[in-house]
C-alpha cells in the first residue's frame, strides 16, 4: 500500500508520524540529523504550531521546530 | 601526573552540571580567541593529582554548522587533550551517541559518561553500561551529574585512560559501497600528498570533503589548491551518482550509516524499555499549561514582570550599600586630600567613575541570579519558543527578547547586564544585531533625564510621554535591528529547531557559580578598561583649566561679597556645619557664594575640552535644537547617562545637581529662552537613540569579540539618534508645533 506523505506541518496534535524525508538544503539534513530527526526516526507532535514552532517529540527529547522547518520535513502516518 | 580532561556532549545532557560538580568553584571563564564562545576552564583534584578540565561547548554534531562545533573540534585537534569525556544523555542514547561516534571517527580517547540514569530509568529506558562499553571498545561510565554519583568512577577511568595514553586507531564505519569507495581514493590521495596530514586523519578529512564541511574545505584549498580541486572531484562524482541511484546528498548518506551503525550497537542487549512510552511525563503536564495559546503568554509575562521586579526592587537595598560606600569614601578622600587636581583626579574621576560602575555589581548579581533561575529550569528555552515568531520578523530570535526587557524594555533596566544576557543567543547573526538594539532600550540611568525634561515641559502628561518613550525606543530597536539583518548582518535567519529541555529544579551550586562567574567578570572590567576611560572623561572636563586671571578675578568677586556682607556673617557661614540653620545675612552670602562657584565651574566647562568640543558641535546640533550646554552633557552622557543631568546643572551654572532632586533644572530649562517643549521632545529622541554610555561599549566589544563593533554602536546610533532629532525639530519648528 503507497504511503500517504505530508509536511509535518499538517499534522494535527497529538499524532505519531514517521519521517519519510527531509526537503531542505543539504545543511539542514546534518542539522536535523544531529538532533535525531532522520527518516525512519518516529515524532510525535506535542503542539502545533502556526503562529509559531511545533513541539515535536523524538525519542524522549522535545523539540521546537519552525513552522518553515515543519513544511519542510515529510512525514507519513505510523504503521502504514 | 597532571592530565587534560575535555567535557563534551549535547547541550542539555548535563555537562555544565557535571562542570560544576568536578570544578566548583575553581574555574575560568574566557572566551575562545575571535569568537563569541565562551571558554570554562577548572582543576579537580584527583587523587593528589592536578587534572585541568576543559568544558567543551555542548553541540549534537561535529560539522562545521555552528561556532560552537567547530570551537569544539578545532580544541580536540589544536590542544590535543588526554581524554575527552563525553556526556550521554541515558534516555536519548541513539541521539547522543550520534556525536560519540564523531569522535571515535576522529580517534580522540573517549570516555563516555553515561549520565542521568535515573531519569532514564524512570522513562522505562534500561542500559546495559558494560555491554555498551565493550560493544564501543571505550569505558562507559553510569553517573548522575546532578547528585555527583558515578563521579570518582568516572574520573578514574579517564585518568587511567590518560596514563595509558593508548591511542586507538579511527573507527571506520561502512557507508555503503559508493561512499567507501570514494574515501579510499580520497585516502591515497590525501596521504600521497600529506595533504593536511599533520593536523587530521586521513579518513576524516575524506569525510569532511564528502560532508561538504566548509572549515575544512577552504583549509584545503589554502594549503594545496590542485589536491583539493582533486578531492572536490572525486565527491563531486560520487554526489551525483548517489543524487541519480538514490536521490541523495552524501552528508545524507554518511548521517543515516552512522544512525545505522548506532543501531546495531544498542540492538544488541544494550537497551532495554520496560514499560509503554506513551506515559505523560510532568514536563508534558507542565507544558500542557506554560506554552498554552492563551495561558501561555500571560504566565510568561507575568514571570517576566516578576524577574524584572525582583532584580531591581531586591538590588535597590544593596545597591544603596554600595552607592554610600562609594560617598564615604568621595568624602573621606576629599575631606583628607588637598585641595587641587589630584584630588579633584580621585574623587571625581578614579571615586566617582569606577564606583559608578561598581554600583552596579548588586543590580548584575541579581540579574544574572534571575537569568540562571530561568535557564536552568528550562523556562527560558520556552519563552524563546513563544516569541520566536514575533522576533524572527525583525531577524531576531525569540531568545532576544530577555535581553531587551533586561536592558530597560520595562523603563529602568540597564543595558550592561543586557548585552552580557545575549549570551543565551546562540546564533551568532541574531546576537549580533541583539547586542547592538539593546541600548535603545530606557535604562534606569536615561530615566533622570527623561523625567527632568517631562517635568519642565510636559508636566501634565507624565505617564503619556513615558510610556511613549518606552513605545518609541521598542519600534527603534526592532526596526533598527531588521535594518541591520537586511544590510551588515545579512544572512539567512537560522532555521528554528531548538530543544526544549526537560523542567528541572535548578541546583544552588549551580545557580551560585552560574551568577558568580558572570558578575566576576563585570568586577573584572571595571578594575581596568572602565578606570582608565573615567580619567580620561574627567581630564576632558576638567582641562584646560581656566587662566589663573580669570580664577583670579573670580576669588576677587568672592573677596567683594564677603566684603559687603560683613565679618560678622562670613565668621559664621565659616563656622557653620551643613545642618545649621544661618542668619539670613549669612544665609543671603552663601547664596551669592554659590552663585560665583557655578558661574565659575561653568566657565570652567566651558573651557575644557569637553565644553569646546559641545561649542564645535553647535554646527550641526543646532538643526536638532541643541546649544551648547545639552550638547557638553550629551558628551558627557557617555560616562553614564545620569551625567547629562548633572553636567546640564553645571552648564546653567547651579553647580552639582543631584540627579534625584532636578525640581531647580527643570524650572531654570523652562525659563530659559531657546527652551521650549520641541527642544525637549528632540533631546528625549536624541537621548533614546544615541551612544551607549561606554560601559555598554566596553561590553559590546567584549561580547561582540571586536572593536569595530564598539566603534559602530558609537558612530551608527549617534548619527541615527541626530537625524531623528533633528527631523523631530526641523518638523515641528516648521508646523508650528510644541513651539511655545
Amino acid at each position: 500500500m503507497k504511503k500517504h506523505v505530508t509536511p509535518l506541518a499538517t499534522v494535527p496534535a497529538g499524532k505519531k508520524v514517521r519521517i519519510v524525508s527531509l526537503a531542505g538544503g543539504r545543511g539542514m539534513y546534518a542539522r536535523l540529523a544531529s538532533m535525531g530527526l532522520v527518516p525512519g526516526s518516529e515524532i510525535e507532535v506535542i503542539g502545533r504550531g502556526a503562529p509559531g514552532p511545533f513541539i515535536a517529540t523524538a525519542g524522549n527529547c522535545h523539540l521546537a521546530i519552525g513552522t518553515g522547518m515543519a513544511q519542510k520535513i515529510m512525514v507519513s502516518e505510523n504503521g502504514k | 601526573m597532571e592530565a587534560k580532561i575535555a567535557l563534551t556532549g549535547n547541550p542539555n545532557s548535563g555537562k555544565t552540571t557535571l562542570f560544576n560538580e568536578l570544578t566548583g568553584a575553581r574555574q575560568h571563564v574566557g572566551n575562545y580567541p575571535g569568537v563569541t564562545v565562551e571558554k570554562k576552564e577548572g582543576t579537580y583534584i584527583h587523587n593528589g593529582d592536578k587534572i585541568h578540565v576543559v568544558d567543551l561547548p555542548g553541540t549534537y554534531s561535529l560539522t562545521a554548522y555552528s561556532e560552537e562545533e567547530v570551537v569544539a573540534r578545532d580544541f580536540l585537534v589544536n590542544e590535543n587533550p588526554d581524554v575527552v569525556i563525553d556526556i550521554v544523555d541515558a534516555a536519548n542514547l541513539e541521539r547522543n551517541l550520534y556525536l560519540a561516534i564523531q569522535f571515535l571517527e576522529m580517534g580522540v580517547p573517549v570516555c563516555i559518561a553515561l549520565n542521568m540514569i535515573d531519569a532514564a530509568k524512570s522513562r522505562g529506558v534500561e542500559i546495559n553500561a558494560e555491554r555498551l562499553s565493550t560493544l564501543l571498545g571505550n569505558p562507559v561510565i553510569p553517573t548522575i551529574a546532578r547528585t555527583g554519583k558515578g563521579k570518582k568512577e568516572l574520573i578514574t577511568a579517564a585518568v587511567k585512560m590518560a596514563q595509558e595514553r593508548e591511542r586507538k586507531d579511527p573507527l571506520k564505519i561502512s557507508y555503503g559501497d559508493d561512499l567507501d569507495e570514494a574515501i579510499l581514493e580520497m585516502e591515497k590521495a590525501i596521504k600521497t600528498s600529506n595533504f593536511l596530514t599533520d593536523t587530521y586523519q586521513a579518513r576524516w578529512v575524506a569525510l569532511k570533503y564528502l560532508e561538504n564541511d566548509k572549515q575544512i574545505l577552504s583549509k584545503g584549498k589554502g594549503i594545496n589548491p590542485s589536491v583539493s580541486a582533486r578531492l572536490e572531484e572525486i565527491v563531486e562524482k560520487v554526489s551525483l551518482h548517489l543524487q541519480r541511484t538514490l536521490n541523495i546528498y552524501p552528508e545524507a548518506m554518511i548521517a543515516d550509516q552512522r544512525y545505522g551503525y548506532i543501531n546495531s550497537i544498542i540492538k544488541q542487549g544494550v537497551i532495554q524499555h520496560k514499560y509503554d512510552q506513551n506515559r505523560l511525563y510532568t514536563s508534558d503536564k507542565i507544558d500542557k499549561v506554560v506554552t498554552n495559546r492563551f495561558l501561555g503568554p500571560i504566565i510568561m509575562i507575568a514571570v517576566l514582570i516578576a524577574l524584572y521586579q525582583f532584580t531591581f526592587t531586591y538590588s535597590e537595598v544593596p545597591v544603596g550599600w554600595f552607592e554610600s560606600f562609594f560617598g564615604w569614601l568621595g568624602d573621606t578622600a576629599s575631606a583628607h586630600l588637598p585641595d587641587g587636581l589630584l584630588k579633584s583626579l580621585v574623587v571625581s574621576g578614579v571615586i566617582d567613575g569606577v564606583g559608578g560602575v561598581l554600583g552596579f555589581v548588586p543590580l548584575i548579581m541579581f540579574m544574572f541570579l534571575g537569568i540562571a533561575l530561568l535557564e536552568d529550569s528550562g523556562y527560558l528555552a520556552r519563552v524563546a519558543f513563544m516569541l520566536d515568531r514575533v522576533f524572527r520578523t525583525f531577524g531576531l530570535h525569540g531568545s532576544s527578547v530577555m535581553a531587551y526587557i533586561v536592558s530597560g524594555g520595562i523603563a529602568g533596566g540597564c543595558a550592561v547586564p543586557g548585552v552580557m544576557a545575549t549570551r543565551t543567543l546562540k546564533s551568532p547573526r541574531e546576537r549580533l544585531a541583539t547586542l547592538l538594539t539593546v541600548p535603545f532600550m530606557s535604562c534606569g540611568a536615561k530615566l533622570p533625564v527623561f523625567v527632568l525634561l517631562i517635568a519642565a515641559f510636559f508636566a501634565k502628561n507624565e505617564a503619556t510621554i513615558m510610556l511613549a518613550i518606552t513605545l518609541i525606543s521598542w519600534a527603534g530597536a526592532l526596526l533598527v535591528a531588521k535594518f541591520l539583518r537586511v544590510t551588515i548582518i545579512k544572512g539567512e535567519s537560522t532555521p528554528f529547531v531548538m530543544e526544549l529541555p526537560p523542567y528541572r529544579l535548578p541546583t544552588f551550586k549551580g545557580l551560585a557559580i552560574h551568577t558568580w562567574e558572570r558578575t566576576w567578570q563585570y568586577i573584572k572590567k571595571a578594575g581596568t578598561v572602565i578606570l582608565g576611560i573615567s580619567i580620561i572623561l574627567w581630564a576632558m572636563m576638567t582641562f584646560p583649566g581656566l587662566p589663573g586671571s580669570r580664577v583670579q578675578e573670580f576669588d576677587n568677586m568672592r573677596e567683594t561679597v564677603k566684603v559687603a556682607a560683613g565679618e560678622t556673617a562670613v565668621r559664621e557661614l565659616e563656622a557653620s556645619r551643613e545642618e545649621t540653620k544661618l542668619s539670613g545675612q549669612s544665609e543671603a552670602l552663601q547664596n551669592q557664594l554659590i552663585i560665583i562657584d557655578g558661574k565659575e565651574a561653568e566657565e570652567g566647562l566651558r573651557n575644557s575640552v569637553a565644553g569646546r568640543m559641545g561649542i564645535a558641535l553647535e554646527g550641526v546640533s543646532k538643526w536638532a535644537g541643541f546649544d551648547w550646554r545639552t550638547n557638553i552633557a550629551l558628551v558627557g552622557g557617555f560616562a553614564a547617562k545620569e551625567v547629562v543631568v548633572s553636567t546640564l546643572g553645571t552648564a546653567y551654572s547651579l553647580g552639582e545637581v543631584d540627579p534625584e532632586e532636578t525640581g531647580s533644572l527643570s524650572e531654570t530649562l523652562a525659563n530659559t529662552p531657546g527652551w521650549s517643549p520641541l527642544v525637549a521632545l528632540s533631546l528625549i529622541i536624541f537621548t533614546v537613540f544615541y551612544a551607549p554610555c561606554f560601559v555598554t561599549v566596553v561590553m559590546i566589544v567584549r561580547e561582540s569579540g571586536s572593536w569595530k563593533w564598539g566603534v559602530f554602536s558609537m558612530a551608527f546610533n549617534t548619527v541615527l539618534a541626530l537625524v531623528l532629532a533633528t527631523l523631530v525639530f526641523q518638523i515641528g519648528s516648521i508646523m508650528g508645533i510644541l513651539v511655545s
